[in-house]
């Protein structure tokens, strides 16, 4: 039997009263595709800042390549031939590929000799390892799946030979993922071991050799892929049975509720984000928005909630509490909109739809804290954590403490309270943003019924998604968004994620990642 | 990403050891720097305390004299944080507030009574001091001028105006070169020694009353209103104002206009209370301790006012400390108040993060025993 290439024993590490890992046993062999799964808090993403020496454990042992090891620094880490791919880059957008490559390894002072010698070691590595890239592009001009790429060339630049991808199909479409499984199946191939950390089942089945699952700090159980399903693994994920819920399609689609009409918004850097959109929005249904993070949503869930104002196009509102049409350019904020019984839940809780900081109940009233109930002139403390306490308890809000700091909550935690505030209220509207992301399985489950319900009541729901999964499960119409424009409508029943990726790719950004490399100047759009 | 929450410090912890503490380290470089100059440090100490605390000379009267201050200026400084503000400005603030006093006070100190004279003047005082402040306030919130940039700069017009208007206008009204005329005994604030028989002579008037009221004020603003409510989204998270639907620009400047008032209400206590004139660079650098005791109180009322007592303190026993040891001049006052300043607000996690560090690891060391 060859040596492992990672031996855990027994890591314990605990941030206060809470152990974030605990007695934690992992073994990954040489030349493998090595899979973590788990819920959020589970306790990976720690492991994995222990190994590459963010955290130090409490204790246990840690081997490399049966060389037992004390990471104490990224630097020993890399050192030990570790390499990590962030979730979110770690990459100088204005440097070319080259540049970022060499970032902190530069190892003379004169950047030209560097820079030529990495020049040819950047290529070879390419080269064996099947991942070619423009060493002058600008890093910031290339797709994110090319981006991701120059991180992974950082890595094996250091000399990697054991990577640590974190969430890494997050942010890129599925055919940028299936080229992401080519690369680490060349990598595997090559006798690079990868550890692969996600919460996406079906990659784990699609690309390891072994899996490993985490829950509450503890290792649950290892598997080899050959030897277990979606299904057991989410089990052991969750310590229950899951099923991915099935949805009826709406029974009664009604009137429309929001009209945008050629809308257009341009932001503050002179970007223009959004190109004539139409959408109609009606009672009774879930319209899901498809598309890769980053073409245009996050402003037109703005938009549409009111937050910002488009320089072109028209909005009408119409809901049981009133009619309005919004012009363009008009002042306006997000409170007209609640009046109008426009729900808003944000696609990022903690920079939008919370103040961290804050005791939950302050934030159950975040948007609606010029309701009259909460108080004539001072605002009734007793009236607001009374209703906290009401939307803790019809969302399953755990733990449900008004008075505590929101930050303390779990992320599904801090998510079921801003859709508890948001459709409490029974609003006519509810513009959703990726209602689900860095949520554990449980709360997915609560927060997908609650949408369908809210649905079923007769509320029109506008959900942006990245997840194409949620966008199937839970839509009765979908639009797909690339480039800030709408490029194509489908029904659900009558499409699939291929199909769905296809169109969020759509034809003219596929051409320009694949002639990137050689003819950047006369295909860019 | 997985977080672990990690439990949260007591109060008693955060709020009382940790700020003695920082203040046992400030004056144990202190001491040090008493020793180079070749003076005792324990001899240096006690003088300072008892200068500070003393009943028979009016020091702890003139403690809370100079208390009195700090807590309109700190408050000043810790409302504009709130909304995520840094108003350096509470000493233009201050100085423009003894304007409003002093207009009053000269025009109507003959025909008003005392009791009709003070509301008037604590009016005029915040009205100037929110004038003031609420100027940088729309300048940040129209045109986007950054409110730490314009604050400053407010200090020196504030200045170079005062100074302008002083010499060549109110002096020559009966004044003296650089400062205004008296006002009239009747309408000014009696001080303590006038109130109460016997007592030292100090400057201590009626005026901490008012300052302890306004921190009350300040409190309820904060934490009970809607729009304490706004100014603290504002202040933590502007995105997650903008997703609620608060107006930035108008809490931008209302702030100001609260914390320029609050400033401004410093002139109630040396230009009406304590001087009963207006005398030229009377701010003399209290807007700047503002920025210092709130920091020290952690922006909240209750902290201003302790903190705004310790600066009152050492600015009381370091007066009296230029009197007893004339070795110690009184730029080295200057600088142990500089250190209290440098270890309880600049260098505040030193000693925050260790001790907390010791606390969550010690606690969890007992869960996991017991």
């Amino acid at each position: 039997m060859p040596t492992p290439a990672i031996s855990l024993k027994r890591i314990n590490k605990r941030f206060g009263p809470v152990w974030a890992n605990r007695d934690i046993d992992l073994t990954v062999m040489p030349g493998t595709i090595h899979g973590i799964v788990g819920e959020n808090g589970a306790g990976k993403s720690t492991l994995m800042s222990i190994l590459y020496g963010f955290y130090t454990a409490d204790s246990g042992e840690i081997a490399i390549n049966g060389k037992p090891l004390s990471i104490q620094s990224s630097q020993q880490a890399i050192d030990a031939g570790i390499g990590m791919v962030h979730q979110h880059f770690m990459l100088v957008e204005t440097f070319s590929v080259l540049e970022n490559v060499l970032l902190g390894a530069e190892e003379k002072s004169l950047l030209s000799k560097v820079l030529n010698h990495g020049r040819k070691a950047l290529q070879r590595i390419g080269k064996a390892h099947g991942m070619e890239v423009d060493p002058d592009a600008i890093v910031g001009e290339l797709p994110v799946g090319m981006q991701q790429r120059v991180e992974i060339l950082k890595a094996l630049y250091r000399g990697a030979r054991i990577l640590i991808l974190d969430e890494p199909t997050g942010v890129l479409t599925p055919q940028e993922a299936d080229r992401l499984f080519e690369i680490l199946d060349q990598l595997r191939s090559n006798g690079v071991t990868v550890l692969l950390i996600t919460h996406k089942l079906r990659e784990i089945m699609h690309i390891c050799d072994q899996v490993s699952v985490m829950r509450q700090g503890e290792m649950v159980a290892h598997r080899r892929i050959v030897a277990t399903s979606t299904d057991e693994l989410a089990s052991l994920m969750v310590g229950r049975k899951v099923g991915l819920m099935e949805n009826k399609p709406s029974t009664q689609i009604g009137e429309a509720r929001l009209t945008a009409s050629g809308v257009h918004y341009t932001d503050s850097r002179g970007i223009e984000r959004l190109h004539n959109i139409n959408l109609e929005l009606r009672s009774g249904e879930i319209l899901g928005v498809a598309g890769v993070a980053g073409n245009g949503q996050s402003e037109l869930l703005k938009i549409l909630s009111g937050v910002i104002t488009a320089q072109q196009g028209e909005l009408h509102i119409l809901t049981s509490k009133g009619e309005q049409r919004f012009v363009a350019n008009e002042s306006r904020d997000a409170r007209l909109f609640r009046q109008l019984g426009v729900g808003h839940v944000p696609e990022d809780r903690l920079k939008q739809g919370l103040v961290p900081n804050f005791a939950a109940s302050e934030n159950a009233i975040l948007g609606y804290e010029g309701d009259a109930k909460y108080g004539q002139h001072l605002l009734s403390t007793d009236n607001i954590v009374a209703d906290t306490k009401t939307m803790m308890a019809s969302f399953d809000v755990r733990p449900a403490i008004p008075e505590l700091k929101t930050a303390n909550f779990s992320g599904g935690n801090q998510q079921k309270l801003i859709i508890a505030r948001e459709m409490m209220r029974q609003p006519d509207i509810l513009i959703v943003g990726q209602p689900t992301r860095g949520v554990d399985i449980g709360a997915i489950e609560f927060i997908h019924q609650q949408l369908i319900k809210a649905r079923d009541e007769g509320a029109a729901v506008l959900l942006v998604s990245v997840e194409l999964e949620e966008i199937l499960a839970l839509s009765d119409r979908i639009i797909v968004m690339v480039d800030g424009r709408i490029s194509g409508e489908v029904m659900p029943s009558q499409t699939n994620e291929q199909e769905l990726g296809l169109l969020m790719s759509n034809a003219a950004s596929t051409i320009r990642e694949t002639l990137e490399v050689t003819l950047p100047e006369e295909v860019s759009p | 990403m997985s977080r672990v929450n990690v439990q949260e410090v007591p109060v008693w912890l955060t709020s009382v050891v940790i700020p003695l503490l920082q203040l046992a380290l400030a004056l144990m470089v202190s001491s040090l720097v008493v020793l180079i100059v070749g003076e005792n440090p324990i001899e240096a100490f006690r003088v300072m305390v008892q200068g500070a605390l003393n009943l028979e000379f009016g020091g702890l009267h003139n403690t809370l004299y100079y208390a009195t201050n700090f807590i309109f200026t700190g408050l000043a400084v810790a409302v504009a944080f709130h909304a995520g503000m840094f108003n350096i400005g509470g000493e233009g603030q201050a100085y423009l507030g003894g304007l409003g006093v002093t207009i009053i006070a000269l025009s109507l100190d003959h025909l008003l009574p005392m009791w009709l004279m003070a509301p008037l003047v604590i009016i005029a005082a915040a009205l100037f001091g929110a004038l003031w402040g609420v100027i940088p306030g729309i300048l940040q919130a129209k045109r986007g001028a950054h409110i730490v940039v314009t604050t400053i700069m407010f200090n020196f017009i504030a200045a170079a105006l005062m100074s302008y208007l002083l010499v060549s206008i109110i002096a020559p009204l009966s004044g003296e070169a650089t400062d205004s005329r008296y006002f009239a005994s009747s309408a000014v604030f009696p001080k303590w020694h006038e109130l109460f028989e016997g007592a030292a002579f100090s400057l201590l008037n009626p005026t901490l009353l008012i300052a302890l009221i306004c921190a009350v004020m300040v409190w309820v603003l904060i934490w009970r209103t809607r729009l304490g409510y706004a100014i603290r989204v504002m202040g933590q998270n502007p995105s997650a104002a903008e997703y609620a639907g608060i107006n930035a620009k108008k809490i931008i400047i209302i702030t100001m206009a609260i914390s320029g008032a609050l400033a401004g209400m410093m002139a109630v206590n040396e230009v009406y209370g304590a001087h009963s004139r207006l005398i030229l660079n009377y701010t003399n650098g209290f807007g700047f301790i503002g920025i210092a005791v709130a920091l020290m109180g952690r922006n909240h009322p209750i902290g201003v006012v302790l903190a705004a007592l310790l600066f009152g303190a050492l600015y009381q026993g370091g007066t009296e400390l230029q009197f007893e040891m004339p070795g110690l001049n009184p730029e080295l006052i200057l600088v142990i108040q500089g250190l209290v300043i440098f270890f309880t607000g600049a260098l505040e996690r030193l000693v925050r993060n260790p001790i907390e560090a010791l606390y969550t690891s010690t606690r969890a060391n007992l869960q996991a025993g017991g």
